[in-house]
């Protein structure tokens, strides 16, 4: 039965959005700064690129907050079930319009594939750019022999690192828009990450146990 | 549609907030009220006290400049013996230097990439002593007389050391001195004191320095922040400050130790940018790299000196050749020269120490260094200084492979000199004798290069060099600085290529895979459609 649920909330909203300009941005001005093309100038990428990165950590220490106040942390706890039919789906079932393999409720917002991933952004890839970023930003301090504690010798690794973390982010923010429109229609999935509310199979007993987040149609 | 609006409304609007905040916080501040102070400091300049042309003492008829000098240290008791510990009376100090040990060296001793060196020539390069009469090694140095105080304390500018004299004035003729009118007009050291040597060193104005040069007594805001005639018009001694005669401030071509320096932080200080961003790059970058863009922004400067077609002649006769701005591109006395205008500084690391070839030292690096900056990334006290590489070819001992002294200037002919008797033989054989090196009588020519850290002709901030002057992938000012990474200059080939790949392949991968799903929905629809 297909309902009508209030999957995203609003902080999770506007801080998926607000990650989601902040990657693209620093991807713009970070590859700037790496010489990939030009556009705003060498110093104002330099410095909005720093300026984003704060941005960023600062959203990040909200997110954090709000994934283990509210338990959604468990949403990406990654499962082998299913994960095989998952990806079958995207080779083949896809194409013949078979059924999602699993299915999307509050609780279970992600597919096997969607938590595995997520979950690599969340605790490597996410985690590596902030700490080759902060890196990048005070390597020169020890340098001037002002903190002795984080000697860094040379930027070179820093600056490969967060190169290699870029390449990644800007190949899942490929993927992933790419797999917004695999959705009941095109559009359906972005929808409902703007207004929160999304048409969802739902399960009888579930629906029933859990009414207070569903809304019949 | 008010549950849909409010939440968009935000994710819309919370970017353009961060956007608004960055443009607000962004500092437009130039360290004004610094800048305000230093004026301040540098305007409140005590005024001369006393007026020499009132002394009884100066009243007199000098015959020799020796008896000006005594007139001098008659009331300024000691202040010989204060000159005559200093760099510009020794030409030498004791410096140690790493494999060499403690070592006195100095124009007194050194090689050079210009006119390589004053031994057996003394006669022609001390007219830029600050005494009189050291004309070969019997020079006593101990004599207070033989101290020249006018030629830096002159305010006339009228005072001419001799061509050929050794540091005297011209001793008769109509460029003898006028002492009366000078001693009556003595002061502090003008630009123009200390310009009569440094703009000139190498014979004749810049050759040598490029950042050091009349143009400077009367310049643009472009040409020298500092020195302008339309801003501070501030003298040498405001940086190069002194105390008992001793200069702050060393020549880094031929200085080995890094101590008693004039440094921009004497005044600005460590941190003078409003940008926490430019003060960073203090730690590994000097000032001079940013805030001197080009040197010889006024007249042309020596790039290239090649010695080893000097001698030829036409009709017998020595001659010269000039570009179109006059500069001499050829001298018979000196060989071919290349000069320049504006020209980009090259960078090199540098901690402030420095080594030198000496005449007795073995080559085994070509292009013979004459003289090595040392420092390296790695290297917690060295920084990026913009240097002018001054390339050249000069005489070799082909057996003992070492840099050779030929004796340039005499004033007699049939003395060996090269720049009388045109005979590289013979003015090789006359200055190694001098010298006192061995010398094999076989010899040829090497090319050399010195490297001079330039300070000077200090540009506007609107002129400095921009960030992305350094930071760019082709035509780095810091091309040549490979030892670090550089962000913007440097990259890791393999990632960069792994990379892309990854990248285009996501979206090779997502365009076909979309394709397939328009595909096989058509094919399904027309299934459908032909049940």
């Amino acid at each position: 039965m297909a309902t009508k649920t209030y999957i995203y909330k609003i902080f999770e909203r506007f801080w998926h959005w607000t990650q989601a300009f902040l990657i693209l941005f620093l991807a713009l001005t970070g590859f700037e700064i790496h010489s990939s093309f030009s556009l705003m100038g060498f110093e104002s990428a330099v410095y909005w690129h720093n300026f984003a990165s704060w941005a960023l950590i600062v959203l990040i220490i909200f997110a954090i907050f709000w994934h283990f106040t509210t338990g959604e942390w468990r949403q990406y706890i990654p499962t082998k079930a299913f994960i095989r039919d998952q990806i079958r789906y995207y080779i083949t079932g896809i194409f013949k319009n078979a059924p999602h393999p699993t299915k999307k409720s509050v609780y279970n917002k992600f597919n096997p594939l969607q938590r595995i991933i997520y979950l690599g952004l969340k605790v490597l890839v996410i985690p590596v750019q902030v700490v080759t970023g902060i890196l990048y930003m005070f390597y020169r301090y020890p340098q001037g022999g002002k903190i002795e504690i984080i000697n860094v010798d040379g930027l070179e690794i820093i600056a490969i690192v967060h190169t290699i973390g870029a390449f990644a982010l800007v190949a899942f923010v490929i993927a992933h828009v790419y797999l917004t429109t695999t959705g009941k229609t095109p559009l359906e999935s972005i929808k409902a990450m703007i207004t929160g509310w999304e048409e969802l199979e739902h399960d009888e007993e579930e629906s029933l146990s859990n009414g207070a987040n569903a809304e019949r149609k | 549609m008010r549950r849909k609006l409010i939440p968009f409304l935000i994710i819309v609007i919370v970017p353009q907030i961060f956007l608004a905040i960055a443009i607000l916080s962004k500092s437009d501040g130039d360290g004004a009220t610094q800048i305000e102070e230093l004026k301040q400091r540098v305007l409140s300049k005590p005024q001369k006290a006393v007026d020499h042309g009132q002394f009884a003492e100066l009243h007199k008829d000098f015959k020799t400049p020796q008896e000006v000098t005594a007139a001098c240290l008659a009331c300024h008791t000691g202040r010989a013996k204060e000159v005559m510990s200093t760099h510009h009376w020794l030409w030498e100090r004791e410096s140690f230097i790493e494999g060499r040990g403690v070592v006195s060296l100095g124009k007194k001793n050194l090689l050079n990439n210009y006119c390589t060196g004053i031994r057996s020539s003394e006669g022609s390069c001390n007219k830029c002593h600050a005494g009189f009469g050291w004309g070969d090694k019997s020079f006593d140095f101990t004599n207070e007389l033989n101290v020249d105080c006018i030629v830096c304390h002159d305010n006339t500018e009228t005072y001419e050391k001799a061509s050929g004299g050794s540091g005297y004035p011209y001793m008769e003729g109509p460029l003898k001195p006028d002492y009366k009118h000078i001693t009556a007009n003595i002061g502090k050291p003008t630009k123009y004191n200390c310009g009569y040597c440094h703009f000139y060193s190498a014979g004749g104005n810049n050759i040598k320095h490029g950042h050091l040069e009349e143009a400077l007594l009367d310049c643009s805001r472009d040409v020298d922040v500092h020195m302008t005639t339309e801003g501070m018009d501030m003298s040498c001694t405001d940086c190069h400050e002194t105390k008992n005669h001793v200069m702050n401030g060393r020549y880094y071509g031929t200085a080995s130790n890094d101590y008693n320096r004039a440094t921009c932080e004497q005044c600005h200080g460590d941190f003078p940018h409003e940008k926490s961003i430019l003060n960073e790059h203090s730690i590994k970058v000097t000032c001079q790299a940013c805030h001197i863009p080009v040197y010889a922004k006024v007249n042309s400067t020596k790039m290239y000196w090649d010695w080893s077609t000097a001698t030829g002649m036409r009709d017998g006769q020595p001659y010269e050749e000039t570009d179109s701005l006059g500069n001499k591109t050829y001298q018979s006395i000196k060989g071919t020269a290349q000069w320049a205008n504006n020209v980009k500084p090259e960078y090199a690391w540098f901690n402030g120490q420095a080594n030198h070839t000496l005449i007795t030292d073995s080559l085994t690096e070509f292009p013979v260094k004459i003289n090595t900056l040392y420092g390296e990334y790695n290297d917690p006290t060295a920084k990026i200084w913009p240097v002018k590489i001054h390339r050249g070819k000069q005489p070799m001992d082909k057996n003992y492979k070492r840099l050779l002294q030929a004796k340039l200037w005499d004033d007699e002919k049939n003395k060996g000199a090269l720049w009388v008797d045109f005979n590289w033989e013979e003015a090789l054989k006359e200055g190694m004798e001098y010298i006192e090196v061995p010398y094999s009588g076989e010899w040829e020519f090497v090319e050399t290069e010195m490297y001079l850290p330039i300070s000077h002709m200090v540009s506007p901030k609107e002129s400095t060099v921009s960030c992305n002057e350094c930071h760019t992938r082709e035509n780095s000012r810091l091309a040549g600085l490979t030892d670090f990474y550089l962000p913007g200059r440097d990259r890791n080939k393999t990632v960069d290529l792994a990379g892309t790949l990854i990248i285009v392949l996501s979206m090779l991968g997502v365009m076909g895979h979309g394709a397939l799903r328009v595909l096989a929905s058509k094919k399904r629809k027309e299934q459908q459609q032909n049940l």
